[in-house]
Protein backbone atom coordinates (compact mmCIF):
# COMPACT_ATOMS: atom_id res chain seq x y z
CA UNK A 1 0.00 0.00 0.00
CA UNK A 2 1.12 3.42 -0.61
CA UNK A 3 1.58 5.29 2.65
CA UNK A 4 1.58 9.25 3.48
CA UNK A 5 4.27 10.85 2.81
CA UNK A 6 4.22 15.03 2.31
CA UNK A 7 7.97 15.27 1.08
CA UNK A 8 7.08 13.05 -2.09
CA UNK A 9 6.20 16.48 -2.92
CA UNK A 10 9.46 17.51 -3.33
CA UNK A 11 10.43 14.75 -6.45
CA UNK A 12 6.76 16.11 -7.93
CA UNK A 13 8.72 19.94 -7.65
CA UNK A 14 10.46 19.32 -10.90
CA UNK A 15 7.56 18.47 -13.14
CA UNK A 16 5.66 21.11 -11.48
CA UNK A 17 8.05 23.76 -12.19
CA UNK A 18 8.50 22.83 -15.69
CA UNK A 19 4.83 21.92 -16.42
CA UNK A 20 3.62 24.88 -15.07
CA UNK A 21 6.81 27.26 -16.43
CA UNK A 22 5.14 25.65 -19.70
CA UNK A 23 1.14 25.71 -18.89
CA UNK A 24 0.26 28.77 -16.62
CA UNK A 25 2.27 31.29 -18.06
CA UNK A 26 1.00 30.68 -21.70
CA UNK A 27 -2.63 30.29 -20.18
CA UNK A 28 -2.32 33.18 -18.40
CA UNK A 29 -1.60 35.30 -21.87
CA UNK A 30 -4.10 33.91 -23.49
CA UNK A 31 -6.53 34.56 -20.73
CA UNK A 32 -5.36 38.14 -20.43
CA UNK A 33 -5.74 39.04 -24.17
CA UNK A 34 -9.19 37.20 -24.12
CA UNK A 35 -10.49 40.24 -22.16
CA UNK A 36 -9.07 42.85 -23.93
CA UNK A 37 -8.97 44.48 -26.96
CA UNK A 38 -5.51 46.40 -28.95
CA UNK A 39 -5.09 48.83 -31.63
CA UNK A 40 -1.54 48.18 -31.73
CA UNK A 41 1.49 49.73 -29.91
CA UNK A 42 0.76 47.87 -26.63
CA UNK A 43 -2.12 49.73 -25.47
CA UNK A 44 -4.64 47.34 -24.27
CA UNK A 45 -8.12 48.17 -23.19
CA UNK A 46 -10.76 46.07 -21.00
CA UNK A 47 -13.46 44.33 -23.33
CA UNK A 48 -14.80 42.44 -20.45
CA UNK A 49 -16.25 38.74 -22.06
CA UNK A 50 -17.67 40.74 -25.22
CA UNK A 51 -15.05 38.49 -27.65
CA UNK A 52 -16.58 35.37 -25.83
CA UNK A 53 -20.11 36.29 -26.56
CA UNK A 54 -18.93 37.78 -30.20
CA UNK A 55 -17.09 33.90 -31.29
CA UNK A 56 -19.82 32.07 -29.41
CA UNK A 57 -22.42 34.02 -32.19
CA UNK A 58 -20.50 33.98 -34.50
CA UNK A 59 -21.46 31.85 -37.47
CA UNK A 60 -17.68 31.19 -38.73
CA UNK A 61 -17.33 29.83 -35.65
CA UNK A 62 -20.24 27.58 -35.06
CA UNK A 63 -19.48 26.08 -38.33
CA UNK A 64 -15.80 25.03 -37.52
CA UNK A 65 -17.36 23.42 -34.18
CA UNK A 66 -19.48 21.29 -36.40
CA UNK A 67 -16.91 20.41 -38.61
CA UNK A 68 -14.85 19.51 -35.67
CA UNK A 69 -17.76 17.29 -34.43
CA UNK A 70 -18.48 15.65 -37.57
CA UNK A 71 -14.96 14.79 -37.84
CA UNK A 72 -14.01 13.49 -34.63
CA UNK A 73 -17.53 11.41 -34.72
CA UNK A 74 -16.70 10.05 -37.89
CA UNK A 75 -13.26 9.32 -36.27
CA UNK A 76 -14.26 7.28 -33.51
CA UNK A 77 -17.16 5.36 -35.06
CA UNK A 78 -14.83 4.24 -37.58
CA UNK A 79 -11.32 3.90 -35.95
CA UNK A 80 -12.48 2.12 -32.80
CA UNK A 81 -14.49 -0.70 -34.33
CA UNK A 82 -11.88 -0.94 -36.94
CA UNK A 83 -9.28 -0.89 -34.60
CA UNK A 84 -10.96 -3.82 -32.33
CA UNK A 85 -11.43 -6.19 -35.72
CA UNK A 86 -8.02 -5.70 -36.58
CA UNK A 87 -6.71 -6.58 -32.98
CA UNK A 88 -8.87 -9.42 -32.56
CA UNK A 89 -7.77 -11.16 -35.94
CA UNK A 90 -3.84 -10.89 -34.91
CA UNK A 91 -1.95 -13.55 -34.26
CA UNK A 92 -1.07 -13.66 -30.19
CA UNK A 93 2.10 -15.42 -30.39
CA UNK A 94 5.01 -16.42 -32.72
CA UNK A 95 7.79 -14.64 -35.48
CA UNK A 96 5.03 -12.23 -37.17
CA UNK A 97 3.54 -10.82 -33.96
CA UNK A 98 6.49 -8.20 -33.80
CA UNK A 99 6.28 -7.60 -36.93
CA UNK A 100 2.98 -6.86 -37.46
CA UNK A 101 3.42 -4.49 -34.83
CA UNK A 102 6.01 -2.38 -35.88
CA UNK A 103 4.54 -2.03 -39.45
CA UNK A 104 1.27 -1.25 -37.55
CA UNK A 105 2.84 1.11 -35.56
CA UNK A 106 5.13 2.92 -38.57
CA UNK A 107 2.09 5.31 -39.87
CA UNK A 108 1.50 6.80 -36.24
CA UNK A 109 5.53 8.13 -36.11
CA UNK A 110 5.84 10.11 -39.08
CA UNK A 111 5.66 13.84 -38.40
CA UNK A 112 2.76 15.05 -39.11
CA UNK A 113 3.18 17.27 -41.88
CA UNK A 114 5.17 14.43 -43.66
CA UNK A 115 1.60 12.67 -43.34
CA UNK A 116 -0.09 15.77 -45.26
CA UNK A 117 2.62 15.82 -47.97
CA UNK A 118 2.32 12.04 -48.32
CA UNK A 119 -0.98 11.52 -48.44
CA UNK A 120 -1.14 14.93 -51.01
CA UNK A 121 1.07 13.09 -53.18
CA UNK A 122 -0.58 9.77 -53.06
CA UNK A 123 -4.29 11.54 -54.12
CA UNK A 124 -3.05 13.75 -56.91
CA UNK A 125 -5.25 12.71 -60.15
CA UNK A 126 -3.05 11.67 -62.53
CA UNK A 127 0.27 11.68 -60.68
CA UNK A 128 -1.06 10.18 -57.20
CA UNK A 129 -1.88 6.22 -56.94
CA UNK A 130 -4.96 6.72 -55.31
CA UNK A 131 -5.68 9.57 -57.82
CA UNK A 132 -4.75 8.16 -60.86
CA UNK A 133 -6.89 4.67 -59.79
CA UNK A 134 -9.97 6.48 -58.58
CA UNK A 135 -9.91 8.91 -62.20
CA UNK A 136 -8.38 6.80 -65.01
CA UNK A 137 -9.21 3.16 -63.59
CA UNK A 138 -12.21 3.48 -62.28
CA UNK A 139 -13.58 6.71 -64.07
CA UNK A 140 -14.63 8.83 -60.65
CA UNK A 141 -14.10 12.51 -61.23
CA UNK A 142 -12.52 12.42 -57.80
CA UNK A 143 -10.18 15.61 -57.12
CA UNK A 144 -9.43 16.66 -53.46
CA UNK A 145 -8.84 20.08 -54.20
CA UNK A 146 -11.93 21.20 -56.24
CA UNK A 147 -14.46 18.70 -54.29
CA UNK A 148 -15.29 19.47 -50.49
CA UNK A 149 -16.70 15.75 -50.75
CA UNK A 150 -13.59 14.05 -51.57
CA UNK A 151 -11.33 16.22 -49.73
CA UNK A 152 -13.48 15.35 -46.71
CA UNK A 153 -12.94 11.53 -47.58
CA UNK A 154 -9.72 11.89 -48.14
CA UNK A 155 -8.94 13.69 -44.94
CA UNK A 156 -10.99 11.10 -42.81
CA UNK A 157 -9.56 8.19 -44.81
CA UNK A 158 -5.93 10.04 -43.90
CA UNK A 159 -7.06 10.25 -39.86
CA UNK A 160 -7.71 6.32 -40.05
CA UNK A 161 -4.89 5.30 -42.18
CA UNK A 162 -2.47 7.23 -39.38
CA UNK A 163 -4.03 6.85 -36.03
CA UNK A 164 -5.79 3.15 -36.33
CA UNK A 165 -2.66 1.46 -35.42
CA UNK A 166 -3.36 3.31 -32.26
CA UNK A 167 -6.44 1.40 -31.16
CA UNK A 168 -4.91 -2.00 -32.16
CA UNK A 169 -2.30 -1.59 -30.32
CA UNK A 170 -4.22 -1.11 -27.10
CA UNK A 171 -6.81 -3.29 -27.31
CA UNK A 172 -4.04 -5.71 -28.97
CA UNK A 173 -2.40 -5.04 -25.18
CA UNK A 174 -5.36 -6.06 -23.78
CA UNK A 175 -6.35 -9.20 -25.01
CA UNK A 176 -2.75 -10.82 -24.55
CA UNK A 177 -3.32 -10.29 -21.03
CA UNK A 178 -6.17 -12.78 -20.99
CA UNK A 179 -4.99 -15.74 -19.60
CA UNK A 180 -5.51 -19.17 -21.75
CA UNK A 181 -7.41 -20.91 -19.30
CA UNK A 182 -10.46 -18.62 -19.76
CA UNK A 183 -11.15 -19.85 -23.47
CA UNK A 184 -10.36 -23.23 -22.73
CA UNK A 185 -13.35 -22.59 -19.99
CA UNK A 186 -15.40 -20.63 -22.52
CA UNK A 187 -14.74 -24.05 -24.72
CA UNK A 188 -15.93 -26.34 -21.83
CA UNK A 189 -19.13 -24.14 -22.11
CA UNK A 190 -19.75 -24.26 -25.75
CA UNK A 191 -19.71 -20.44 -25.52
CA UNK A 192 -20.33 -19.08 -29.39
CA UNK A 193 -17.62 -16.45 -30.72
CA UNK A 194 -19.87 -13.69 -30.25
CA UNK A 195 -20.32 -14.25 -25.66
CA UNK A 196 -16.55 -15.11 -25.88
CA UNK A 197 -16.13 -11.76 -27.11
CA UNK A 198 -18.91 -10.10 -25.16
CA UNK A 199 -18.25 -11.75 -21.90
CA UNK A 200 -14.07 -12.06 -21.72
CA UNK A 201 -12.97 -10.15 -24.45
CA UNK A 202 -14.81 -6.83 -24.52
CA UNK A 203 -14.40 -6.87 -20.69
CA UNK A 204 -10.85 -7.68 -20.62
CA UNK A 205 -10.09 -4.50 -23.13
CA UNK A 206 -12.23 -1.72 -21.45
CA UNK A 207 -9.48 -0.29 -19.65
CA UNK A 208 -7.50 -0.15 -22.80
CA UNK A 209 -10.41 0.93 -24.64
CA UNK A 210 -10.78 3.84 -22.46
CA UNK A 211 -7.54 4.98 -23.05
CA UNK A 212 -7.79 4.22 -26.67
CA UNK A 213 -11.44 6.54 -26.77
CA UNK A 214 -10.42 9.16 -24.69
CA UNK A 215 -6.53 9.69 -26.82
CA UNK A 216 -8.79 8.97 -30.35
CA UNK A 217 -11.09 12.13 -29.34
CA UNK A 218 -8.47 14.58 -27.70
CA UNK A 219 -5.96 14.23 -30.51
CA UNK A 220 -8.51 14.31 -33.84
CA UNK A 221 -10.41 17.63 -31.43
CA UNK A 222 -7.20 19.04 -31.84
CA UNK A 223 -5.90 17.89 -35.12
CA UNK A 224 -3.71 20.74 -36.73
CA UNK A 225 -0.83 19.80 -38.92
CA UNK A 226 -2.58 16.87 -41.13
CA UNK A 227 -5.19 18.63 -42.68
CA UNK A 228 -3.90 21.50 -43.08
CA UNK A 229 -0.97 20.57 -45.15
CA UNK A 230 -2.77 18.11 -46.91
CA UNK A 231 -5.92 20.70 -47.76
CA UNK A 232 -5.50 23.99 -46.03
CA UNK A 233 -8.55 23.99 -45.19
CA UNK A 234 -10.33 24.00 -48.79
CA UNK A 235 -11.98 23.85 -51.34
CA UNK A 236 -13.43 26.98 -49.88
CA UNK A 237 -14.07 26.67 -45.84
CA UNK A 238 -15.03 22.71 -46.54
CA UNK A 239 -12.45 21.36 -44.19
CA UNK A 240 -11.16 23.85 -41.75
CA UNK A 241 -11.54 22.42 -38.72
CA UNK A 242 -11.51 24.23 -35.36
CA UNK A 243 -7.26 24.20 -35.05
CA UNK A 244 -7.09 25.63 -38.64
CA UNK A 245 -9.35 28.44 -38.05
CA UNK A 246 -8.12 29.25 -34.51
CA UNK A 247 -4.27 29.69 -36.36
CA UNK A 248 -5.56 31.68 -39.24
CA UNK A 249 -7.56 33.94 -36.65
CA UNK A 250 -4.41 33.94 -34.52
CA UNK A 251 -1.41 34.17 -36.26
CA UNK A 252 -2.84 35.40 -39.78
CA UNK A 253 -5.21 37.80 -39.18
CA UNK A 254 -3.15 38.69 -35.46
CA UNK A 255 -6.34 39.25 -33.95
CA UNK A 256 -5.35 38.27 -30.26
CA UNK A 257 -8.67 39.12 -28.47
CA UNK A 258 -10.88 37.03 -30.76
CA UNK A 259 -8.42 34.35 -30.91
CA UNK A 260 -7.76 34.15 -27.06
CA UNK A 261 -11.21 33.75 -26.24
CA UNK A 262 -11.89 31.04 -28.77
CA UNK A 263 -8.92 29.57 -27.31
CA UNK A 264 -10.38 29.33 -24.42
CA UNK A 265 -13.74 27.67 -24.93
CA UNK A 266 -12.07 25.39 -27.48
CA UNK A 267 -9.75 23.97 -24.44
CA UNK A 268 -13.23 24.01 -22.18
CA UNK A 269 -14.87 21.83 -24.73
CA UNK A 270 -11.88 19.35 -25.12
CA UNK A 271 -11.83 19.33 -21.40
CA UNK A 272 -15.35 18.81 -20.91
CA UNK A 273 -16.06 16.02 -23.58
CA UNK A 274 -13.03 14.04 -22.19
CA UNK A 275 -14.52 14.55 -18.52
CA UNK A 276 -17.64 13.26 -19.84
CA UNK A 277 -16.20 10.62 -21.58
CA UNK A 278 -14.13 9.43 -18.69
CA UNK A 279 -17.08 9.44 -16.34
CA UNK A 280 -19.53 7.29 -18.59
CA UNK A 281 -16.98 4.83 -19.64
CA UNK A 282 -15.86 4.07 -16.18
CA UNK A 283 -19.66 4.37 -14.40
CA UNK A 284 -19.43 1.01 -14.39
CA UNK A 285 -16.46 0.50 -11.88
CA UNK A 286 -17.70 3.20 -9.09
CA UNK A 287 -21.55 0.91 -8.57
CA UNK B 1 -2.02 -19.48 -42.71
CA UNK B 2 -5.89 -19.32 -40.44
CA UNK B 3 -8.17 -17.22 -42.28
CA UNK B 4 -8.47 -14.67 -40.08
CA UNK B 5 -5.52 -13.59 -40.72
CA UNK B 6 -6.20 -12.04 -44.15
CA UNK B 7 -7.68 -8.95 -42.36
CA UNK B 8 -4.45 -8.10 -40.16
CA UNK B 9 -2.73 -8.76 -44.15
CA UNK B 10 -5.36 -6.49 -45.90
CA UNK B 11 -5.07 -3.42 -43.26
CA UNK B 12 -0.80 -3.47 -43.13
CA UNK B 13 -1.35 -3.33 -46.86
CA UNK B 14 -3.53 -0.59 -46.35
CA UNK B 15 -0.92 0.92 -44.05
CA UNK B 16 2.20 0.41 -47.08
CA UNK B 17 0.22 1.49 -50.10
CA UNK B 18 0.61 5.34 -49.21
CA UNK B 19 4.27 4.62 -47.70
CA UNK B 20 5.16 2.91 -51.03
CA UNK B 21 4.11 5.39 -53.20
CA UNK B 22 6.24 8.37 -51.30
CA UNK B 23 9.79 5.96 -51.56
CA UNK B 24 8.35 5.09 -54.86
CA UNK B 25 8.08 8.80 -55.82
CA UNK B 26 11.75 9.71 -54.33
CA UNK B 27 13.27 7.47 -56.68
CA UNK B 28 11.66 9.53 -59.20
CA UNK B 29 12.79 12.47 -61.94
CA UNK B 30 10.90 15.27 -61.71
CA UNK B 31 10.47 14.71 -65.57
CA UNK B 32 8.60 11.26 -64.93
CA UNK B 33 6.71 12.41 -62.25
CA UNK B 34 5.16 15.53 -64.38
CA UNK B 35 5.03 12.98 -67.67
CA UNK B 36 2.08 10.53 -66.62
CA UNK B 37 1.46 7.77 -64.00
CA UNK B 38 3.97 4.75 -63.60
CA UNK B 39 3.83 2.11 -60.84
CA UNK B 40 7.79 1.79 -60.31
CA UNK B 41 10.41 4.24 -61.16
CA UNK B 42 11.15 3.72 -65.41
CA UNK B 43 14.62 5.88 -64.71
CA UNK B 44 15.53 5.13 -61.55
CA UNK B 45 17.74 8.08 -59.56
CA UNK B 46 19.16 9.26 -56.37
CA UNK B 47 19.32 12.78 -57.35
CA UNK B 48 16.94 13.56 -54.66
CA UNK B 49 18.58 12.08 -51.83
CA UNK B 50 22.03 13.69 -52.88
CA UNK B 51 20.40 16.93 -53.19
CA UNK B 52 19.44 16.39 -49.95
CA UNK B 53 22.89 14.99 -48.37
CA UNK B 54 24.82 17.79 -50.06
CA UNK B 55 22.47 20.43 -49.19
CA UNK B 56 23.42 22.04 -45.68
CA UNK B 57 19.74 23.92 -45.45
CA UNK B 58 18.53 20.24 -46.23
CA UNK B 59 20.88 17.99 -43.87
CA UNK B 60 20.61 20.84 -41.20
CA UNK B 61 16.89 20.43 -40.66
CA UNK B 62 17.27 16.75 -39.63
CA UNK B 63 20.26 17.63 -37.59
CA UNK B 64 18.35 20.36 -36.10
CA UNK B 65 14.99 17.76 -35.42
CA UNK B 66 17.44 15.24 -33.81
CA UNK B 67 19.19 17.51 -31.78
CA UNK B 68 15.55 19.00 -30.07
CA UNK B 69 14.11 15.49 -30.14
CA UNK B 70 16.65 13.89 -28.18
CA UNK B 71 16.96 16.99 -25.65
CA UNK B 72 13.55 16.31 -24.85
CA UNK B 73 13.49 13.04 -24.68
CA UNK B 74 16.37 13.15 -21.79
CA UNK B 75 14.92 15.81 -19.96
CA UNK B 76 11.40 14.56 -19.62
CA UNK B 77 12.15 11.31 -18.67
CA UNK B 78 14.87 12.58 -16.15
CA UNK B 79 12.17 14.82 -14.58
CA UNK B 80 9.17 12.49 -14.90
CA UNK B 81 11.44 9.37 -13.42
CA UNK B 82 10.97 10.90 -9.41
CA UNK B 83 7.53 12.56 -10.03
CA UNK B 84 6.37 8.80 -11.33
CA UNK B 85 8.24 7.48 -7.84
CA UNK B 86 5.92 9.38 -5.64
CA UNK B 87 2.78 9.13 -7.07
CA UNK B 88 3.17 5.42 -6.77
CA UNK B 89 4.52 4.76 -3.66
CA UNK B 90 2.92 7.36 -1.59
CA UNK B 91 -0.19 9.32 -0.85
CA UNK B 92 0.12 13.31 -0.57
CA UNK B 93 -1.74 16.35 -0.30
CA UNK B 94 -3.67 16.87 -3.48
CA UNK B 95 -1.88 13.63 -5.87
CA UNK B 96 -5.11 13.13 -7.15
CA UNK B 97 -5.69 16.37 -8.36
CA UNK B 98 -2.06 17.20 -9.53
CA UNK B 99 -2.05 13.77 -11.58
CA UNK B 100 -5.17 14.74 -13.54
CA UNK B 101 -3.93 18.33 -13.51
CA UNK B 102 -1.14 17.11 -15.66
CA UNK B 103 -3.27 15.26 -17.78
CA UNK B 104 -4.82 17.61 -18.86
CA UNK B 105 -2.21 19.43 -20.28
CA UNK B 106 -2.34 16.69 -22.62
CA UNK B 107 -5.63 17.61 -23.93
CA UNK B 108 -4.97 21.38 -24.50
CA UNK B 109 -4.87 21.79 -28.64
CA UNK B 110 -1.52 22.96 -29.10
CA UNK B 111 -3.19 25.55 -31.71
CA UNK B 112 -3.71 27.73 -28.30
CA UNK B 113 -0.15 27.48 -27.44
CA UNK B 114 1.42 28.45 -30.72
CA UNK B 115 1.24 32.19 -30.10
CA UNK B 116 1.31 32.82 -26.00
CA UNK B 117 4.60 29.91 -26.40
CA UNK B 118 6.13 32.36 -28.91
CA UNK B 119 6.32 35.50 -26.87
CA UNK B 120 6.87 33.57 -23.55
CA UNK B 121 10.30 32.32 -25.85
CA UNK B 122 10.81 35.22 -26.93
CA UNK B 123 10.92 37.31 -23.86
CA UNK B 124 13.33 34.88 -22.49
CA UNK B 125 15.69 35.31 -25.19
CA UNK B 126 15.26 31.02 -25.71
CA UNK B 127 13.36 31.88 -29.72
CA UNK B 128 14.90 29.84 -32.62
CA UNK B 129 16.80 27.22 -30.01
CA UNK B 130 16.99 23.47 -29.37
CA UNK B 131 16.00 24.17 -26.05
CA UNK B 132 13.02 26.24 -26.78
CA UNK B 133 11.41 23.34 -28.32
CA UNK B 134 12.79 20.79 -25.94
CA UNK B 135 11.01 22.77 -23.74
CA UNK B 136 7.92 23.58 -25.17
CA UNK B 137 7.32 19.67 -25.89
CA UNK B 138 7.91 18.79 -22.04
CA UNK B 139 4.15 20.28 -22.10
CA UNK B 140 3.00 16.87 -23.57
CA UNK B 141 5.73 14.48 -22.86
CA UNK B 142 6.28 14.92 -19.52
CA UNK B 143 2.55 14.31 -18.23
CA UNK B 144 3.07 10.96 -20.99
CA UNK B 145 6.19 9.94 -19.66
CA UNK B 146 4.77 10.27 -15.74
CA UNK B 147 1.50 8.50 -16.84
CA UNK B 148 4.35 5.56 -18.42
CA UNK B 149 6.30 5.09 -15.89
CA UNK B 150 3.82 5.49 -12.75
CA UNK B 151 2.58 2.17 -14.04
CA UNK B 152 5.83 0.52 -14.44
CA UNK B 153 6.78 1.41 -11.16
CA UNK B 154 3.22 0.18 -9.19
CA UNK B 155 4.31 -3.41 -10.70
CA UNK B 156 7.68 -3.29 -8.22
CA UNK B 157 6.82 -4.71 -5.28
CA UNK B 158 7.43 -2.27 -2.23
CA UNK B 159 9.39 -4.83 -0.34
CA UNK B 160 12.26 -3.82 -2.77
CA UNK B 161 12.92 -0.79 -1.59
CA UNK B 162 12.65 -1.52 2.18
CA UNK B 163 15.12 -4.77 1.77
CA UNK B 164 17.53 -2.05 0.05
CA UNK B 165 17.40 0.57 3.04
CA UNK B 166 17.99 -2.35 5.92
CA UNK B 167 20.74 -3.39 3.93
CA UNK B 168 21.81 0.74 4.41
CA UNK B 169 21.80 2.04 0.77
CA UNK B 170 21.11 5.48 0.78
CA UNK B 171 17.72 6.50 -1.55
CA UNK B 172 20.19 8.01 -4.45
CA UNK B 173 22.04 4.83 -4.66
CA UNK B 174 18.96 2.62 -4.37
CA UNK B 175 17.47 4.02 -7.04
CA UNK B 176 20.27 4.15 -9.59
CA UNK B 177 21.29 0.70 -8.61
CA UNK B 178 18.50 -1.26 -7.92
CA UNK B 179 15.31 0.44 -8.79
CA UNK B 180 16.16 1.47 -12.27
CA UNK B 181 17.43 -1.73 -13.31
CA UNK B 182 14.05 -3.11 -12.28
CA UNK B 183 12.23 -0.86 -14.84
CA UNK B 184 14.38 -0.44 -17.95
CA UNK B 185 11.33 -1.65 -19.96
CA UNK B 186 9.11 1.33 -18.73
CA UNK B 187 12.37 3.74 -19.22
CA UNK B 188 12.16 2.35 -22.47
CA UNK B 189 8.87 2.65 -23.36
CA UNK B 190 8.76 6.37 -22.01
CA UNK B 191 11.59 7.22 -23.85
CA UNK B 192 10.26 5.72 -27.24
CA UNK B 193 6.89 7.48 -26.30
CA UNK B 194 8.55 10.80 -25.76
CA UNK B 195 10.59 10.33 -29.04
CA UNK B 196 7.69 9.80 -31.39
CA UNK B 197 5.40 12.71 -30.03
CA UNK B 198 8.35 15.20 -30.11
CA UNK B 199 9.41 14.07 -33.72
CA UNK B 200 6.47 14.06 -34.77
CA UNK B 201 4.80 17.34 -33.84
CA UNK B 202 5.08 20.21 -35.91
CA UNK B 203 3.59 23.28 -35.50
CA UNK B 204 5.18 23.85 -32.01
CA UNK B 205 8.40 23.41 -33.36
CA UNK B 206 8.32 25.26 -36.31
CA UNK B 207 6.93 28.23 -34.36
CA UNK B 208 9.37 28.85 -31.91
CA UNK B 209 12.28 28.25 -34.85
CA UNK B 210 13.34 30.87 -37.65
CA UNK B 211 16.99 29.94 -39.02
CA UNK B 212 19.35 28.50 -36.16
CA UNK B 213 16.97 25.31 -35.09
CA UNK B 214 15.09 25.01 -37.41
CA UNK B 215 13.36 21.13 -37.88
CA UNK B 216 13.06 19.32 -41.48
CA UNK B 217 9.35 20.28 -41.53
CA UNK B 218 10.23 23.56 -41.96
CA UNK B 219 12.44 22.79 -44.71
CA UNK B 220 10.01 20.88 -46.34
CA UNK B 221 7.57 23.45 -46.43
CA UNK B 222 9.39 25.88 -47.51
CA UNK B 223 10.46 23.99 -50.24
CA UNK B 224 7.23 23.07 -51.22
CA UNK B 225 5.84 26.86 -51.65
CA UNK B 226 9.46 28.35 -52.91
CA UNK B 227 10.68 25.51 -55.74
CA UNK B 228 7.90 25.24 -57.50
CA UNK B 229 6.70 21.87 -56.03
CA UNK B 230 9.68 19.57 -56.82
CA UNK B 231 7.74 16.48 -55.93
CA UNK B 232 10.94 13.68 -56.34
CA UNK B 233 12.57 16.26 -53.66
CA UNK B 234 9.78 16.36 -51.26
CA UNK B 235 9.01 12.85 -51.00
CA UNK B 236 12.33 12.13 -50.68
CA UNK B 237 12.92 14.32 -47.75
CA UNK B 238 9.43 12.72 -46.37
CA UNK B 239 11.25 9.03 -46.83
CA UNK B 240 13.84 10.42 -44.86
CA UNK B 241 12.03 11.47 -41.86
CA UNK B 242 10.41 7.80 -41.24
CA UNK B 243 13.78 6.25 -40.60
CA UNK B 244 14.09 7.37 -37.05
CA UNK B 245 10.83 6.40 -36.31
CA UNK B 246 11.48 2.94 -37.69
CA UNK B 247 14.80 2.76 -36.23
CA UNK B 248 13.66 3.51 -32.45
CA UNK B 249 10.57 1.34 -32.90
CA UNK B 250 12.59 -1.51 -33.66
CA UNK B 251 14.03 -1.38 -30.11
CA UNK B 252 10.86 -1.34 -28.38
CA UNK B 253 8.88 -3.35 -30.53
CA UNK B 254 8.27 -6.06 -27.57
CA UNK B 255 7.33 -3.54 -25.35
CA UNK B 256 5.29 -1.35 -27.28
CA UNK B 257 1.85 -2.63 -26.66
CA UNK B 258 2.35 -2.80 -22.88
CA UNK B 259 3.49 0.74 -22.95
CA UNK B 260 0.05 1.76 -22.93
CA UNK B 261 -1.80 -0.40 -21.23
CA UNK B 262 -0.01 -0.24 -17.97
CA UNK B 263 -1.01 3.26 -17.12
CA UNK B 264 -3.95 4.34 -14.95
CA UNK B 265 -6.63 6.40 -16.18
Amino acid sequence: MRTENQKAWFFVLPVLALVAFNALVPMMTVVNYSVQETFGNNQFFWEGLGWFEQILRSDRFQAALGRQFLFTFLILIIEVPLGIIVALSMPRKGFWVPVCLVLMALPMLIPWNVVGSMWNIFTLPQIGLLGYFLNDVLGINYDMTQQPISAWITVVVMDVWHWTSLVVLLCYAGLVSIPDAYYQAAKIDGATPWSVFRYIQLPKMKTVLTIAVLLRFMDSFNIYTEPFVLTGGGPGNSTTLLSIDLVKIALGQFDLGPAAAMSLIYFAITLLVSWLFYTLMTKDDAE
Amino acid sequence: MKKRSIIPILYIAFLMLPIYWLVAMSFKTTNEILSGFSLFPQTFTLENYITIFTDPTWYWGYINSITYVTLNTVLSVCVALPAAYAFSRYRFLGDKQLFFWLLTNRMAPAAVFALPFFQLYSSIHLFDTYLAVALAHTLFNVPLAVWILEGFMRGIPKELDETAYVDGYSFPRFFVTIFLPNIKAGVGVAAFFCFMFSWVEMLLAKTLTAVEAKPIAAVMTRTASSAGYELGLLAAAGTLTIIPGAIVIWFVRNYIARGFAMGRV
